[in-house]
């Protein structure tokens, strides 16, 4: 199953390159359906059977490219079908429309292809495999970004690209060190063969600031707004649902399945913990001043990352393994609610400016009457990212701040309090307007039912997951190859 | 599974379905819309009157809770203040209903409006069903979102501004409760309100931040509830249709904080142990001072609408006050009062309203001599006013009566100054209004905005009848063991307090 999610997408990517315009976005969603299925199996399968290690070829370690599939990747698989899917069926009918149509030739093969990178990121268990399919997902993932051709976003895709591929410098070098020192790749054996000396403690750090630049963690921010505010409606949301939680993945895999939590990195996990803190007050701030929507969500994008790397000083120093889960569900959540919402927001942006050709914030005027669900999408997907309960976002801050509390570091409860509120302030920001009626009136073009059904459908998940806790705790504690808590596993 | 278990959740999706429902009906299918909201309020008052019956004559335990994970436990469960609180919001539901059905007749918007509206009662009845902190935390968040596309109904700048006010006041509140609930939650667990004296057994190396939190609790809880100096979203709120004054004020988000404070002293920390911690001195302060400077706030306005909004500001603080006397006579007074304050206010909302609407008065000025062209509104008022004031034998003399009781057996004599100042100073804010309704001259002819075969139309007229006859019966009747003083009676001197 798992190699099936690998080859389904890129089998895909190749047809919908050879096929005619035509039934390339048939092919696309067809090919969509079947990954989203095949990530829906392997999750079953994983839930009750546990994780799974498999060689490509039959070639085994340190010749073959291994896979390994446990729990926290089988989520992460699962958060990229759900969405994944629902923006496919969303970019059908999008890139049908007359402006966007000469987009779609690129975007199909590109996305799909983008997908099956992700997927083998989340697989991948050695670390130069990883770095090669981060830069698959990093090259695609820039070609996506620069889709519509215009010049900003050129400069914008541009630029997003020398970073990352400054980003993949550093992290091969850390692969080097490590190679260099151990003569390991595999990621499972290195934790146990590795002494703790400087060699191994730059590594880590090279590979850090790669894959943090990669996650656009403050102050490697910048590069983000653009990128993602430029770029057209689905592929805003994939690059800020799920690109970015990629290079996080991977970095929660070196520091904790490589380097396994080892207490050489406190004082860096703290260091980092706190540019989560800065970012998510940042970020939020900035997307308070913007005054167009796709820009706002973009960097609301900034900010909520930040929550993120909460993880890596709350699972270094707690010393109850209760609330080292309790801040892995945390950080899980934080990443399937923002993604989810995040992906909804993008998609009821790019109906937004479907119907009234800008996303201006006064555009918004009047647009309750007209395009209902897609302000209630904004809603809901608002009430997520806010953290309001029920939503996903509300379990993930519940969790966050109740860890951070019994951890002790109470200044990190400065992320969940005045993160909350400035995203209230933006998303009200937002909401406001739309109870406004104005005299001046935009042309409102029709939108196209799937899209703003897909976007409806992304919002109510967010909301919705925050009613399924104890299957994430259960993957997390039971199904996970590494020992979440820290240390070696017996 | 069985009637234990979804009557609780028939409670709560009578009205949320009903809201998600009316979302998506056309603006002019007003007919059909009408029909769904009263048959969902209806349902309501039936499901809540028979689930009484089940509670306080068969004795059966209603509670449906599942655990979400590591502690985070979802209850809901109905015991007596529940109860009291679930039978006061659907009640109020009800005629509010059949009040803005009248009211907003012709205007736009309505599917928006019944639909929030009925979105926020199931966020009352999920505040009186929730069986724990979190649950609590839950709806009353809920509260905050749903109620803001009410305040902001109208759309006009005042309104828009209204609405911003409210939300930072209660976003900022809510995220003080949020704070709170975490914080003892890690120290604590998860605490079901049935749990009380948990905190106790806690040792004394936890009482100063225990302290902390409840400060922090009231400080949460204290925006909705207007304490002052966080009232500031109250008056300003008063941009609203009069139909969402009178819910916010009676039963929903003002009630919600009150409410919220008496099941954190009763029920999370116990009234004796949160008196032992030295920490309901301080509350039983900030509630003086909120009733007269509420008072004092509502003797200089002239808006009839702003008085009264003010006058919330401080008959609220009634239930705080009452919760913070260590005395049973007084938590008598503080719950009893949840109930008698609402239906009073409600009945002065309607008929202020009814002023507004039917003849375009706001001013106070401006009633002189309504009484003429209204004579059973301004008898209402009249009615609900002397109630508010505590003059026998409306239900307000009952509250004030306990209250006052309480304070002297509690040994806080001071307390019951402040009643005696707070009800002069509500006469002295009251009896000129009716004064001026009843015994002055008109200025000249009422110019009448919405003409109509009675004073005003029936939809407009039957619901503060109905709330000032319950007023007055609450008081008439308050010795019957299931009038709102029976059942605060059996919660405050222990007789089944959860059954």
């Amino acid at each position: 199953m798992a190699g099936l999610l690998i080859l389904i997408p890129f089998a895909g990517a190749i047809l919908c390159f050879v096929f005619p315009e035509n039934i390339k976005r048939y092919t696309g969603l067809v090919c969509a359906a079947l990954t989203f299925a095949a990530s829906a199996v392997l999750f079953g399968d994983i839930y009750r059977n546990g994780p799974v290690r498999l060689d490509l070829g039959g070639w085994t370690s340190p010749l073959g490219i291994g896979l390994c599939v446990d729990g926290l990747s089988v989520l992460f698989i699962l958060l990229t079908g759900i969405v994944g899917l629902l923006i496919s069926i969303y970019s059908v009918s999008f890139f049908s429309q007359k402006s966007n149509q000469s987009m779609a030739g690129h975007f199909w093969p590109i996305w799909l292809f983008l997908w099956g990178s992700l997927n083998s990121l989340f697989f991948v268990s050695d670390i130069f495999n990883a770095y090669v399919v981060m830069e698959l997902v990093s090259i695609s993932a820039a070609a996506l970004a620069a889709l519509s051709g215009t010049s900003i976003s050129l400069t914008a895709a541009l630029r997003y690209f020398l970073m990352a591929m400054a980003a993949s410098m550093a992290f091969l070098l850390g692969v080097g060190f490590i190679y260099a020192q151990t003569g390991l790749l595999d990621m499972y054996m290195i934790g146990s063969a590795a002494d703790k000396g400087f060699l191994m403690a730059m590594a880590l750090g090279l590979m850090t600031v790669g894959l943090i630049i990669k996650t656009a963690l403050f102050p490697f921010h910048f590069w983000l707004p653009p990128a993602h505010g430029e770029a057209p409606a689905p592929v805003s949301a994939i690059l800020s649902a799920l690109v970015i939680k990629g290079s996080f993945y991977l970095l929660v895999r070196i520091w904790f399945t490589v380097f396994q939590g080892s207490a050489v990195c406190s004082q860096a996990a703290s260091l980092i913990g706190i540019l989560g803190l800065i970012a998510v007050i940042w970020g939020s701030y900035q997307a308070i001043v913007q005054n167009r929507l796709k820009q706002i969500v973009a960097y609301s994008s900034i900010g909520q990352i930040g929550y993120l790397f909460l993880l890596f000083p709350l699972v270094m120093t707690a010393h109850d393994p209760t609330w080292k889960v309790q801040a892995w569900t945390a950080c899980v959540f934080q990443a399937f609610s923002h993604g989810l919402a995040k992906a909804a927001l993008f998609l009821a942006a790019g109906s937004l400016i479907q119907a009234s050709g800008t996303d201006n914030l006064r555009s918004m005027r009047n647009i309750a009457d007209r395009l209902p669900m897609t302000t209630f999408t904004l809603a809901l997907a608002g009430v997520s990212l806010m953290g309001l309960p029920p939503s996903g976002g509300f379990v993930a801050k519940w969790m966050l701040l109740q860890s951070i509390l019994a951890s002790g570091q109470w200044w990190l409860a400065a992320a969940p309090i005045l993160g909350g509120l400035l995203t209230a302030a933006y998303i009200f920001r937002i909401l406001s307007q739309t109870f406004v009626s104005d005299d001046q009136k935009f042309c409102f073009g029709n939108v196209s039912f799937i899209m703003e059904k897909s976007a409806l459908l992304l919002a109510l998940f967010s909301i919705l997951i925050g009613f399924r806790a104890n299957e994430v705790i259960f993957l997390l504690s039971e199904r996970v190859c590494f020992s979440i808590t820290g240390g070696l596993m017996p | 599974m069985n009637l234990n278990f979804w009557l609780p959740i028939l409670m709560l999706s009578s009205s949320f379905f009903t809201g998600l429902i009316i979302f998506f009906l056309k603006e002019e299918s007003s007919r059909f819309r009408t029909t769904l909201n009263l048959f969902g309020a209806v349902f309501k008052v039936v499901a809540v009157h028979y689930m009484a019956y089940r509670l306080l004559v068969l004795d059966h335990v209603h509670q449906v809770s599942f655990t979400m994970g590591l502690g985070f436990d979802f209850v809901l469960r109905v015991d007596f203040l529940s109860l009291m609180f679930l039978a006061l919001s659907s009640n109020l539901w009800l005629v509010t209903t059949l009040y803005a059905v009248g009211y907003l007749e012709g205007s736009p918007n309505r599917s928006r409006f019944f639909g929030f509206f009925s979105l926020c009662v199931t966020a009352c009845t999920g505040i009186a069903l929730a069986g724990n902190l979190i649950t609590f935390f839950i709806f009353y968040e809920f509260l905050t979102l749903v109620t803001y596309p009410l305040v902001v109904h109208r759309e006009t700048k005042v309104a828009l501004d209204a609405g911003r006010t409210y939300l930072w006041y209660t976003i900022l509140g809510g995220t003080l409760l949020f704070l709170g609930v975490v914080w003892l939650q890690v120290i604590a667990g998860p605490l079901d309100f049935i749990d009380t004296g948990a905190l106790e057994n806690l040792g004394p190396d936890h009482h100063f931040f225990l302290g902390v939190i409840f400060f922090i609790l009231i400080m949460g809880l204290g925006v909705k509830a207007a304490l002052v100096p966080l009232h500031g979203w109250l008056p300003v709120a008063m941009a609203a249709p009069a139909p969402v004054s009178a819910l916010l004020h009676a039963v929903a988000v003002v009630k919600a904080g009150a409410f919220g404070i008496v099941r954190v002293v009763f029920d999370v920390f116990g009234r004796d142990f949160a008196g032992l911690l030295g920490l309901l001195g301080p509350l039983a302060v900030a509630a003086s001072i909120t009733i007269i400077y509420g008072s004092l706030r509502a003797l200089s306005q002239t808006d009839l609408k702003k008085r009264l909004a003010y006058s919330t500001v401080s008959q609220i603080s009634y239930i705080t006050l009452g919760a913070a006397v260590i005395a049973s006579f007084s938590t008598v007074g503080a719950i009893v009062h949840l109930v008698h304050q609402g239906i009073m206010k409600i009945t002065l909302f309607f008929c202020a309203g009814n002023f507004a609407e039917t003849l375009g008065l706001h001013n106070i000025r401006d009633l002189k001599g309504v009484a003429r062209r209204m004579p059973v509104t301004a008898a209402m008022f009249t009615l609900a006013a002397f109630g508010m004031i505590g003059i026998p034998p409306m239900a307000g003399f009952i509250s004030k009566w306990y209250l006052g009781i309480g304070a002297l057996d509690g040994g806080s004599a001071w307390v019951l100054a402040i009643l005696v100042a707070s009800s002069l100073l509500n006469a002295a804010y009251f009896l000129p209004v009716i004064h001026c309704m009843w015994l002055e001259r008109p200025a000249g002819e009422f110019k009448t905005i919405r003409p109509s075969r009675f004073e005003a139309p029936w939809t407009l007229l039957v619901p503060p009848m109905f709330t000032a006859g319950a007023a007055l019966s609450a008081g008439l009747f308050a010795d019957w063991n299931w009038s709102p003083l029976g059942l605060a009676r059996q919660i405050a001197f222990g007789m089944g307090v959860y059954p």
